[in-house]
């Protein structure tokens, strides 16, 4: 095995840590890896002028997840015991309170989500963020600041910014 | 003393301060109650997420993930590919090894796994059928291929896996993305179904169709993939024109003897002058 292939490999923990809690479950997660793999594989003539490989493999990971949001696959929803349960919706006496971190997460708009999932996992400088996501560092800083705080208030179970009033 | 701003109060919580700024944020937020109670939310719940994702990093890599992470390795030494391997080395001709071991078509590889949904999609509304899980039945084999040689536009034998276990039960035409796609059930002793899906609409989603061409022989680009769909294994692979998948509710270990048989005999068979 040459270098190359040691290096890349020696990412797929991390890639696959990190899309499982970008795609919410197991199958999701290992195809985005797959994908993100090949495609890395498919430019690997670039690799020698790519200095943070972290940052170039995450940013293809990025590309490829929001393509795929954009433009979903034929839904296969794995129906196997030894699958984590995907969030389901709360029911009306449990409220937002029984949420578990895992389907708060999934209600984070997703350009907060991947910030703060690659802030916390990756522990990844603000600075690295903004270029594996293309974006300034200072969008890095304001959805960091708004999806963490979501975040809170949905394991709190505080209602979002916006409450219904029950009207008599 | 600056006032501490949104920014800052993450840096602090993230250790992306100068050690300076740490310490006097450090000490402004003992006269803050409201930010502090903020940051040591944040902190928890960094610690929270890694606490659910960081078990992620010790799980053994699925086959599929280790694969795609060693394009260039000798894949084909891997015993899970040991019967295609042999194939291989038996000279199955139109298998350039260039085409195998560098698996460079991602977007082809992307269109395929959808030619993989619609396999195990197949088997898993026919295979559960008792009394028409086929629409020509096995004692009819010569009819069934006659039939769909001429609706796929090329000679469609099934393969005999009787060696490992596995009875032809017959097979039918389905509806693929542009044309006629066919189905080959097959059942073993304890009455599990095996189907073998053989598409022929893959040939324009790979890049390397024309390129690949050579001599009439099939084209080179090809990849074994592992797909799970539930409790279905499938495993595909893309030779010449066509796309073949096998699905089964078996282990990866007895599908891929199959595979390997099924490609064996496929090649055997595409070398012997057209019915």
């Amino acid at each position: 095995m040459t270098p190359d292939d040691q290096q890349l490999l020696s990412w797929v923990p991390r890639l696959r840590r990190y899309a499982r809690a970008l795609a919410g479950n197991r199958d999701d997660a290992d195809d985005l890896v797959q994908d993100t793999l090949e495609r890395a594989w498919a430019k690997s003539a670039l690799w020698r002028g790519v200095a943070d490989m972290r940052g170039w493999l995450f940013g293809i990971m990025h590309n490829l997840h929001v393509d795929g949001v954009r433009r979903p696959r034929i839904a296969t929803q794995t129906m196997d015991d030894d699958t984590p349960e995907v969030a389901t919706a709360p029911t009306q006496g449990e409220r937002l309170a029984v949420l578990d971190l895992q389907a708060a997460l999934d209600l984070l708009p997703l350009e907060q989500k991947e910030i703060v999932l690659l802030v916390a996992l990756e522990d990844m400088a603000y600075a690295d963020v903004a270029k594996t996501l293309g974006i300034p560092i200072g969008t890095v800083m304001s959805r960091l600041s708004r999806g963490r705080e979501r975040l809170r208030a949905l394991m709190d179970g505080r209602a979002e910014p916006v409450r219904l009033k029950v009207v008599k | 003393m600056n006032p501490i701003t949104e920014a800052e109060l993450h840096a602090f919580v993230d250790g992306q301060l100068t050690p300076e700024r740490h310490r006097e944020i450090e000490a402004a937020l003992a006269q803050r109650p409201d930010e502090a109670l903020r940051a040591q939310a944040y902190r928890e719940q960094k610690q929270a997420l890694r606490a659910l994702f960081d078990p992620v990093l010790d799980e053994p890599l699925p086959q599929r993930v280790l694969l795609a992470a060693r394009p260039r390795a000798p894949w084909y030494a891997q015993r899970w590919v040991a019967g295609v391997a042999i194939a291989l080395a038996s000279g199955a001709s139109g298998w350039g090894l260039h085409g195998v071991s560098q698996r460079v078509w991602p977007g082809a590889a992307l269109a395929t796994a959808g030619f993989a949904q619609r396999a195990a999609v197949a088997h898993a509304v026919y295979s559960p059928e008792q009394r028409r899980p086929v629409e020509v039945d096995a004692a009819h084999e010569d009819q069934l291929v006659t039939w769909l040689s001429k609706r796929m536009g090329a000679p469609m034998k099934p393969p005999h896996l009787q060696a490992l276990g596995y009875a032809l039960e017959g097979g039918r035409l389905l509806p693929g993305g542009q044309g006629p796609v066919a189905q080959f059930m097959y059942r073993d002793a304890g009455g599990q179904r095996l189907t073998l899906y053989v598409s022929n609409e893959i040939g324009d989603l790979s890049p390397a169709a024309s390129g690949a061409r050579r001599g009439g022989e099939v084209n080179a680009e090809t990849a074994f993939r592992f797909a799970r769909e539930g409790r279905l294994n499938v495993f595909y692979w893309v030779e010449g024109r066509f796309g073949y998948a096998i699905s089964a509710d078996a282990d990866k270990a007895a599908l891929t003897d199959v595979a390997g048989e099924v490609y064996r005999q496929l090649a055997s068979t595409a070398a012997e002058p057209p019915r």
